[in-house]
């Protein structure tokens, strides 16, 4: 199945999607391991298409017999008429025994397939799914979610593709050649010379245009690529395009993409229109080949007309597969790529792993320790350098720095989303590298500058897949954090539905409805990046306010904070420049140093006090 | 073309001898294809009768010449017939890019991008199939039905009558299956689509999903949502698994009565066993036909639904025009702007502007965003109309110049710089009819300061911009634009907050050079930071539409207003940062001795320092 819409997008930009080898052993053994599972209802399969098979060739000999046993005896009075009719009864009803049983197989054959291809492919897509969970967030940071995407959707489609079409087919299309083959040899081997004659001319001509028509396809491929980048582009610019007064010039340029696209789909056609009737006029050639060395055998009295009945019925259902099997060449080609690429996936190992033998935490007071920490995101780009301080439990510290001091990584490496490069996070005077990421993130709350917003419902954002939450809690925590008004307020109260990013929700709402997801789970570390952001109204503002003072209460808290009101509130405040701390004391303190923390204060909080804004 | 049944037939009409010829291939095609089957039916009879081996070749090889002229017919039909399509495709491609390059800003802010390129991709290829693979085998497929039919009554009324009672089942059966199909695909890619969102809102989330620890659970729920994709992956097989055997059990079925019926016909002798034969043959020369039909059809309909997709960008009219009577006097750059009031829907972003820039002269605007700045400087080059209110330019409503000669009047730097995927040199002359010369190039690469940045790219100014070349940053997009801007040579200059990525050493080389170039012409420079403003001949305050402020300069921070408060929020601002320049420019110059050879001290350092320290 081609998913018209979410493949079709990301294939259209993608220039030249590499392609190589249909078959690489290493990948297939790799794939089929994920039919392991299944092996009995494979077992099933393979002996349904083998019956299959046979039930396929069954009709045109049965039909021989009515020619050869009921007919021709009869109209040339070897036998009476009233006999004639009479054999023809028994081995009509045969007839249709076979063809029911035949549908019945292919429909049973068709359905094991899905099944079993489906099932496998869902084992696979889960895994990568897992897989990925597990990476560290640095990874996530290089990989673009739209690459992801692709992994997870079209690449598994095509395996998909390959393994409930492509397999089967291939090996239905073998066992089908090799019956008929064996068939025809038995029902008489000199005609069945004539026919295997006609094999190798048309795997030749097969071959020759599939050839031609991969390299028209690769051209279409590559140009319609082309056209629609131009136009994606050009409809994105079209107001510099217009203000430019650049719309002949772009015109041209489109009309010359246009036409190489025309003149490479043209090549296309000429192949095909080519290789279509070639095709059947060998055919053509192949049953009249028949017919006369079967006349010739005829009229020495050496074959039946039934017997040449049943080879012109299935010499045609000898070719197809013939033909078949070469169409399957671009399926197992884009299911080698995809693959290639899922276990390139799946191979990748996260660089931040549990320690082998991780040390407990039976209660965390929430003691946090930075000791000598210097950071980077890229090697040797330092965002934190030496930085040491030490947050003693139940302790509120506010981190204030212009933005680019490092502030935000502060808060990452103490959820360890990354891994310091020198010096050490102690919580609890443990190293952070001694204990589990689950261990460490249970006891941290974060509330991020973005709340990002599930698609849910709101009681579902606040609990997200924790059933530990019961609905009571999920109402305490909102109620703490002043949530509930504007929640009671929407249409279904906490069961109201909210979309994806939250776009139902204001961006204050959504703040609060993060501090709630916060309290629910209760943690004995809070960490709050509230950096400014856009438009939040003064009554909102007020209850954000508020549901923080009472969320730091009773718990170590750090705090990025852009409000005034909370940087008076915490009990001690760091001030990050350019990656180390430079200050640490009170709001009082501070002040009167009259250093960077002066300045920032005149900057950010006095001004934002007084509602000016540039 | 005013409907979509006047544009079918306009593409279809463009190559009406193609068509015509290719329709009578397939004709050709068709009637060849009938005559075979006689030929054996033929070979079959005379053996039976007793002939000589040669009556048998001489059959055989007639028969064949008449599958060599089928083939031949096939060919040429097949050629001609999709081409056209091909060709149909390329001009509505072509004409709905003409189309939309006529089209106004507003209609590609309301239109997504990504529901136009589809209409471009998926309608018009699915428009293409109905002129395409649906005309031809549609063709193809009365013609061999009439043919066949009239074949097979010639042979057998009997017969006749019983294959079509069954043959058509064939139709129905596809028919059904087809239509049922198609819900469940639906059904499918609705599934899809919850299991992409699951996935891209869990990797777009991922901060959150890792920060409670909520890996295990999600993958449970995206186990779940695939769980379901599944289930209607397997239901769409359950469904279309059908198809085959129902074809083949009918197709063997109508074989079957044939030979049950046309046997009992030849052994009372109305019928001879070549005739039988003969008519199998027909059978499955009418096999392929009788399931087409429900596939045919089924591309009509979708091909139809896509073309009134595509009918409605035709239909869509550019709201901004070239006037009907244009004035071709050559622009000399004084803007006025009178009373001018705008709304995007029913939010008015601009409340009776009113402005005056001599030719020559140069005005800033300032104001907070969404103040209505954007708004206001597009409305010059006619990006959007006023609703109320005029603007001239030297005392003619921009309405009544050409719209070609108003913008290439104007020099416009956006706000969000946009650059094309072409080599730089193409994107700073972009839109030019001549190519720039290399003095006119460094000239411009000299005002934006761009050429700096230039010595560092591969291949200088033929260096590919974009994904499949070189990614500039923020800045250097910045001053790109400017430089294709300025490169226009224009009358009239505006730019857009265009100095927001640029630094402030660069922003002041940037507009020394750009207070010489403009000497002879109107500036108009929307800015937030005051040292881009402060020389303006008139400063514009903003606020919520209106003007709030006006003046130069100095009158405004003597005003004591919004304008004088930004201006103090800024010394601050700078102060703070002149620490860091300061602490950095120690940084390089330590840097710069540490590393540096003694022959020679980098020349730039002394040039970017000293104005901030």
């Amino acid at each position: 199945m081609a998913h018209g819409g979410g493949g079709a997008g990301v294939g259209f930009f993608q220039e030249d999607e590499i392609l190589g080898k249909a078959y690489d052993a290493r990948l297939m053994r790799r794939l089929l391991g994920y039919l392991r599972p299944y092996r009995g209802l494979v077992v099933v399969a393979l002996v349904i298409l083998l019956g299959l098979s046979l039930a396929d060739v069954a009709p045109p000999i049965i039909a021989k017999f009515i020619v050869d046993n009921a007919i021709a005896p009869a109209v040339s009075h070897e036998i009476p008429a009233d006999e004639g009719f009479a054999r023809l009864g028994p081995l009509a009803l045969l007839y249709i025994a076979v063809l029911l049983v035949s549908s019945g197989f292919r429909y049973a054959q068709s359905m094991l397939a899905s099944y079993v291809g489906q099932n496998a492919m869902y084992d696979l897509r889960v895994g990568l799914f897992g897989h990925l969970e597990g990476l560290s967030l640095s990874f996530f940071d290089r990989n673009p979610v739209g690459r992801l995407m692709t992994r997870i959707t079209n690449d598994i489609d095509a395996l998909t593709d390959m393994v409930t079409q492509g397999v089967v087919a291939i090996f239905g299309d073998v066992v089908v050649i090799v019956v008929i083959a064996v068939v025809l040899a038995i029902l008489d081997w000199r005609l069945a010379l004539v026919t295997y004659a006609a094999v190798p001319i048309l795997i030749a001509m097969t071959m020759y245009f599939r050839r031609m028509m991969r390299e028209s396809f690769r051209a279409i491929r590559i140009r319609l690529a082309r056209v629609n980048a131009y136009l994606n582009e050009n409809i994105s610019g079209m107001a510099i395009l217009q203000l430019f007064t650049r719309e002949r010039r772009s015109f041209e340029e489109f009309d010359a993409l246009n036409t190489d696209l025309l003149n490479a789909n043209q090549g296309g056609i000429r192949a095909m229109a080519l290789f279509i009737p070639a095709v059947q006029f060998t055919r053509a050639g192949t049953s009249a080949a028949l017919f006369i060395a079967a006349g010739y055998w005829i009229l020495g009295g050496q074959l039946t007309f039934g017997t040449l009945f049943a080879f012109w019925q299935l010499v045609e259902r000898f070719f197809s597969p013939i033909q078949d099997l070469s169409e399957k060449y671009n399926i197992m080609q884009a299911a080698m790529a995809s693959s290639e690429r899922v276990f390139r996936l799946m191979d990748t190992e996260p660089t931040i792993v549990d320690p082998p033998h991780p040390r407990e935490l039976a209660h965390v007071r929430g003691e946090i320790t930075f000791d000598n920490v210097s950071f980077a995101y890229n090697e040797g780009d330092y965002v934190l350098r030496d930085v040491t301080f030490k947050i003693s439990a139940a302790e509120s510290v506010a981190i204030v720095g212009a933005t680019g001091a490092g502030k935000t990584s502060i808060i990452s490496l103490i959820s360890r989303f990354y891994d310091v490069q020198k010096g050490r996070i102690l919580l609890d005077g443990v190293d952070l590298r001694e204990l589990r990421q689950r261990d460490v993130r249970r006891h941290v709350g974060v509330v991020l500058q973005d709340p990002f917003i599930f698609a849910g419902t709101v009681a579902s954002n606040i609990r997200l897949n924790n059933e530990a939450i019961g609905d009571q809690q999920v109402r305490a925590a909102a109620t703490f954090v002043n949530a509930d008004k504007f929640i009671e307020k929407l249409p279904h109260g906490y069961e109201t539905v909210v979309t994806e990013r939250g776009s139902t929700l204001s961006v204050g709402q959504k703040q609060l409805l993060a501090f709630a997801r916060a309290i629910a789970f209760n943690p004995e570390i809070l960490l709050v990046l509230d950096e400014a952001t856009s438009s939040v109204d003064t009554e909102t503002e007020h209850l954000i306010q508020d549901a923080l003072a009472k969320l730091m209460v009773g718990r170590t808290s750090i705090i990025i904070a852009h409000r005034l009101s909370t940087i008076q509130n915490v009990d001690r405040i760091i001030v990050l420049h350019k990656g180390r701390v430079v200050e640490m004391g009170t709001h009082r303190d501070l002040l009167a140093q009259r250093g960077v923390y002066h300045r920032l204060y005149e900057l950010q909080y006095r001004a934002h006090e007084a509602g000016a804004s540039a | 073309m005013t409907s979509a049944r006047a544009t079918f037939f306009h593409y279809l009409g463009q190559r009406k001898l193609q068509l015509v010829i290719g329709i009578g291939c397939a004709a050709a095609t068709a009637l060849a294809s009938v005559v075979p089957p006689r030929f054996i039916g033929a070979i079959i009879d005379s053996l039976q009768k007793g002939t000589t081996f040669e009556t048998v070749v001489l059959l055989a090889l007639a028969s064949v010449g008449f599958s060599a002229g089928e083939a031949i017919f096939r060919g040429i039909a097949r050629y001609l017939l999709l081409n056209l399509a091909r060709q149909a495709e390329y001009e509505m491609r072509n004409d709905l890019f003409a189309h939309l390059q006529k089209m106004h800003l507003a209609y590609f802010q309301h239109q997504r991008i990504g529901d136009l390129m589809a209409r471009m991709t998926n309608d018009l290829t699915a428009v293409r199939q109905m002129y395409g693979p649906a005309l031809m085998q549609g063709a193809f497929t009365v013609m061999t039905f009439v043919f066949a039919l009239l074949s097979m009554l010639s042979v057998s009324v009997k017969l006749t009558v019983v294959a079509m009672i069954l043959m058509p089942l064939a139709s129905v059966a596809f028919w059904w299956v087809g239509r049922n199909v198609h819900v469940r695909f639906e059904r499918l890619q609705a599934k899809f689509g919850d299991l992409s969102t699951k996935a891209q809102e869990n990797f777009s989330g991922i901060r959150v999903v890792k920060a409670f620890g909520q890996e295990a659970p999600e993958v449970r729920d995206f186990a779940r949502v695939n769980r379901d994709y599944v289930g209607k992956a397997i239901g769409l097989t359950a469904m279309q698994g059908l198809i085959w055997p129902t074809m083949s059990f009918i197709l063997g079925l109508a074989v079957l009565s044939v030979l049950y019926i046309g046997g009992q016909d030849a052994i009372r002798g109305e019928l001879t066993i070549g005739q039988l034969i003969q008519f199998v043959a027909y059978l499955y020369l009418l096999s392929w036909p009788m399931i087409a039909i429900g596939w045919i059809s089924n591309m009509f309909q979708a091909g139809w639904a896509s073309l009134i997709r595509l009918q409605e960008l035709f239909d869509a009219k550019p709201a901004i025009e070239d006037p009907i009577d244009p004035v071709t006097i050559p622009i000399k750059g004084a803007i006025e702007v009178r009373g001018v009031s705008f709304a995007y829907g029913q939010t008015i972003v601009l409340h009776d502007v009113s402005f005056r820039v001599p030719a020559g002269g140069s005005l800033a605007i300032v104001g907070p965003t969404g103040s209505g700045k954007s708004t206001l400087v597009n409305l010059i080059p006619r990006l959007f109309d006023v609703q109320q209110g005029e603007v001239l330019i030297d005392g003619i409503n921009v309405r009544r110049y050409p719209l070609q000669q108003l913008r290439r009047a104007v020099g416009y730097v956006p706000q969000e710089t946009f650059l094309f995927s072409v080599p730089l040199r193409e994107n700073v002359a972009f839109g030019l009819e001549l190519a720039l010369t290399e003095s006119q190039i460094d000239w411009a690469g000299d005002v934006s300061q761009l050429n700096k940045d230039v010595e560092d790219f591969p291949a200088r100014y033929d260096t590919m911009i974009g994904e499949r070349g070189v990614t500039l940053s923020g800045g250097q997009k910045q001053r790109t634009a400017i430089a294709r801007a300025v490169a226009k040579d224009p009358q009239v200059l505006i730019l857009d907050d265009a100095l927001s990525a640029v630094d402030t050493y660069t922003e002041a080389e940037i507009l020394r050079r750009l207070r010489g170039v403009m000497r002879e012409r109107t500036s108009i420079v929307v800015a937030h930071r005051i040292s881009t403003v402060k020389d303006a001949d008139e400063i514009l305050v903003l606020d919520d539409g209106r003007v709030a402020e006006r003046g130069t300069h100095r009158d405004l921070l003597e005003h004591g207003g919004l304008y004088a408060q930004m201006y103090r929020r800024q010394l601050l601002e700078e102060e703070l940062e002149v620490d860091e320049e300061r602490e950095e420019h120690a940084k390089r110059l330590k840097a710069a001795t540490d590393d540096e050879p003694p022959f020679g001290v980098r020349p730039r350092l002394g040039g970017m320092g000293p104005e901030g320290a």
